[in-house]
């Protein structure tokens, strides 16, 4: 009696004790528990902002996009006219961010490159300066940096009636680098397709290369011929159909240049402070990945006959991809959310004119400001998952 | 990110963040409990509105409605504390309840009284947006600037007013809008802009800090009417009568001669206007009903003077500014400065 009592106790003791110290319940039950309490907090925090703001006498909603903005953006790359909404500034906003971020990026990764490779280089001068340009950027605010592009484009530039006079009708002045805007013709877009057919033939033929080249060891100048193929092609049928292309030319009148294209120095400026800024990082980060890839790499490379451009390109740029790519990433969302920086000297990039000029127009601060960080965000996670399937497609497959 | 985004960020927080509270009544509660009104004043620097002198001292004819108020509560225009605001930052400071009132040269519109939770108290100046250019470009009238690029001040009624005042004349023109002012300025000392636009009043202080003032001038069009005031939050009717009515006495006492000098001496004045006014006499007491003292006026003119007083001193001839009074006369000289009597 007493022994089987003794038993039942004991099972139904370890029973608890089973499910107590397994770890997959134990990890289901604390998700959950997590999980209730996430919920119950955003709860609470949208409830006590709407009570609050209520109780505050301001409106909450998203209408105010609807509304008339009736204010004018420098640069406006859709269009956009003083009768478009709030919503139409949004836009003009986002793709001048856009634009200033990819731009960004463009040229950081170049001068990055350059700088980092140069770093390493045997020339002294060469090393020496690339090291003082990577110290010197990486540890000055860049705010400060920006302010100072911008007084200095507009301190060299003269203004337009004496603005220099360049190639192609092109002006340079304190007002932009003024260029004839290019107005399609009939017949353009046919062009504009054969683009992308060059590009399809230019990956057909790569692949034909490489299968050659593990076929029979020759090999096949692959860049050049793509290079001909996409930038040829569509120029030989341009030329063919009789070049509709005409240009709007910029003319002086008045105060300004009426016409064309223009490059603002808000632009230029932002261009400038934030490339350099943004390689100074990137050179460091090339730097590390190149002296992450072992010389014996390199060594191994050269006894085989593979020629220094062949090893760069085959040998040791894949294997320092691995390294640089990951961080690389991270450099290039901080260029995107540092673009923010751009209202400072007057880019009209989304925190300038939405989170500015929107936000103090309507007063809807906790709307706008919530769409501006959605939208830096969206940026970053695209950046980011871009940047990932990148680094998978060049990650070392290890066989 | 940009430390004003991050500022408007803390305050937005300030919604989300607080356990619901009742309506903003009973701050002048709160502000005799704490020992001093907290005021918004133009935080980037306005002489002659809200701007620290050189000992660090805010002065300005803003910065003057703050301290008359913290007379009338206090009896003593030294307990305000101010906090510098943007263009930007400025009314959400005042919804949050960061600040219990708001003088930073702001336009009093439609929308601003109606949506933002917010209430004018009055009209403390009556500016009106004007045009500064560079006197090589040979414009002797706003009309003539189309094409023209523009410096203004983003998240104004100066950026929108601009805008309708070029459409209306159909002429087009290309705005660079910058968030602070000083970043305006420098962009068209710089010869970035060939205008300059802002209220009349900030043309003249801005042009005295360009490196040559001579080669700029203003142009003589005043293309709107920027009625600038103080705000309070809507739903506390007590307090914005305290600060509707500090502005009122400062009127009152220009009216009748009360100043600063010789508000002792009007104590034994015959007026019986006056007498309301510094609760002169058994039974006059128009303070206690809105939770002030009896002298409540008599501290706001012992403490900064009356109106004629304070714009002399902040902005007109006994200032760098030398602004003509204009439309910020009294009404009996020309003027639309109008105070309801005391009664």
């Amino acid at each position: 009696m007493t022994l089987r009592d003794k038993t039942a106790d004991d099972s139904s003791r370890s029973w608890v004790r089973a499910v107590l110290y397994d770890a997959t319940i134990r990890g289901w039950v604390f998700q959950g528990l997590v999980l209730i309490f996430l919920v119950l907090f955003s709860a609470w925090v949208i409830h006590n902002t709407a009570a609050n703001l209520r109780a505050a006498n301001i409106p909450f909603g998203f209408d105010f996009l609807n509304m008339r903005a009736g204010f004018d953006i420098s640069q406006k790359p859709i269009n956009y006219t003083l009768d478009s909404s709030h919503a139409q500034a949004f836009k003009v906003g986002l793709i001048n961010t856009i634009i200033l971020s990819a731009l960004g990026i463009v040229f950081a990764t170049i001068i990055g490159f350059v700088v980092g490779i140069s770093r390493l280089s045997g020339n002294w001068l060469l090393a020496r300066a690339a090291t003082v340009y990577v110290e010197t950027l990486r540890n000055v605010p860049l705010l400060l940096q920006l302010l100072f592009w911008y007084k200095a484009v507009l301190s060299v530039l003269p203004g337009p009636r004496q603005g220099y006079m360049l190639p192609f009708a092109t002006n340079l002045s304190n007002r932009g680098l003024t260029m004839p805007r290019p107005i399609p013709g009939a017949g353009f877009d046919i062009v504009l397709w054969i683009v992308p057919v060059a590009v399809v033939l230019a990956w057909a033929v790569a692949r034909w290369a490489r299968r050659r080249q593990v076929a029979t060891g020759q090999s096949f100048p692959v860049f050049r011929a793509s290079l001909g193929l996409i930038i040829g092609l569509p120029l030989v049928v341009f030329l063919a159909i009789g070049a509709p292309l005409t240009f709007e030319y910029p003319e002086l009148k008045g105060f300004n240049f009426v016409g064309g294209m223009v490059i603002h120095p808000e632009l230029t400026a932002m261009l400038l402070g934030i490339s350099l800024y943004t390689a100074s990082f990137i050179a460091e980060t090339v730097r590390a990945g190149i002296l992450a890839v072992s010389t014996g790499q390199s060594e191994a490379a050269f006894s085989l006959g593979l020629r220094p451009s062949q090893t760069m390109r085959l040998i040791i740029v894949p294997q320092a991809m691995r390294v640089i790519i990951p961080p690389l990433t991270s450099q290039y969302l901080n260029l995107t959310k540092n673009s923010s920086l751009a209202l400072a000297i007057g880019y009209p990039d989304l925190v300038a004119v939405f989170a500015g000029s929107t936000l103090n127009i309507t007063g809807h601060a906790i709307e706008v400001i919530a769409i501006t960080m959605a939208v830096y965000l969206a940026l970053s996670l695209i950046t980011a998952a871009l940047m990932n399937w990148f680094n998978s497609r060049v990650a070392l497959v290890e066989r | 990110m940009r430390s004003n985004t991050f500022k408007i960020l803390l305050l937005g927080a300030a919604f989300v963040g607080a356990s619901a509270v009742t309506a903003s009544a009973g701050t002048l509660d709160e502000i005799k409990a704490k020992g001093f009104v907290q005021c918004g004043v133009n935080g980037t620097g306005l002489a002659g509105f809200g701007a620290p002198d050189d000992a660090g001292n805010w002065k300005g004819l803003d910065v003057d409605a703050c301290r008359a108020v913290a007379a009338a509560v206090f009896g003593d225009p030294s307990k305000v504390k101010f906090t510098g605001l943007s263009a930007k930052e400025r009314f959400t400071a005042l919804q949050s309840k960061e600040i219990d009132m708001l003088a930073r040269n702001s336009t009093n519109t439609m929308s601003r009284d109606t949506q933002l939770g917010i209430t004018f108290t009055g009209t403390n100046y009556y500016d009106g947006q004007g045009f500064m250019v560079k006197k090589s470009l040979g414009v002797s009238s706003a009309k003539d600037l189309n094409g023209a690029s523009v410096c203004v001040q983003s998240g104004t009624t100066t950026e929108l007013n601009l805008a309708d005042y070029f459409k209306s004349n159909g002429m087009t023109f290309n705005a660079v809008v910058f968030e602070k002012q000083e970043e305006a300025d420098a962009a068209y000392d710089s010869g970035r802009c060939d205008a300059y636009t802002t209220d009349a009043s900030g043309l003249y202080s801005i042009r005295l800090k360009m490196t040559n003032p001579d080669d700029s001038l203003v142009l003589p069009e005043i293309i709107s009417k920027e009625p600038l005031g103080p705000a309070v939050r809507q739903g506390d009717d007590q307090w914005e009568s305290i600060v509707r009515w500090t502005h009122y006495a400062m009127l009152i006492a220009e009216e009748f001669g009360v100043t600063q000098a010789n508000v002792d001496e009007m104590k034994t004045s015959e007026n019986p206007e006056v007498q309301r006014l510094l609760g002169v006499g058994e039974g006059v007491d128009f303070g206690t009903p809105v939770g002030l003292s009896k002298e409540w006026a008599y501290n706001v003119i012992k403490g900064v003077g009356n109106y004629g007083e304070s714009f002399e001193r902040n902005v007109g001839e006994g200032s760098p500014l030398k602004i003509a009074r204009g439309l910020n006369a009294l009404w009996s000289k020309g003027g639309l400065q109008y105070a309801p009597p005391i009664r």
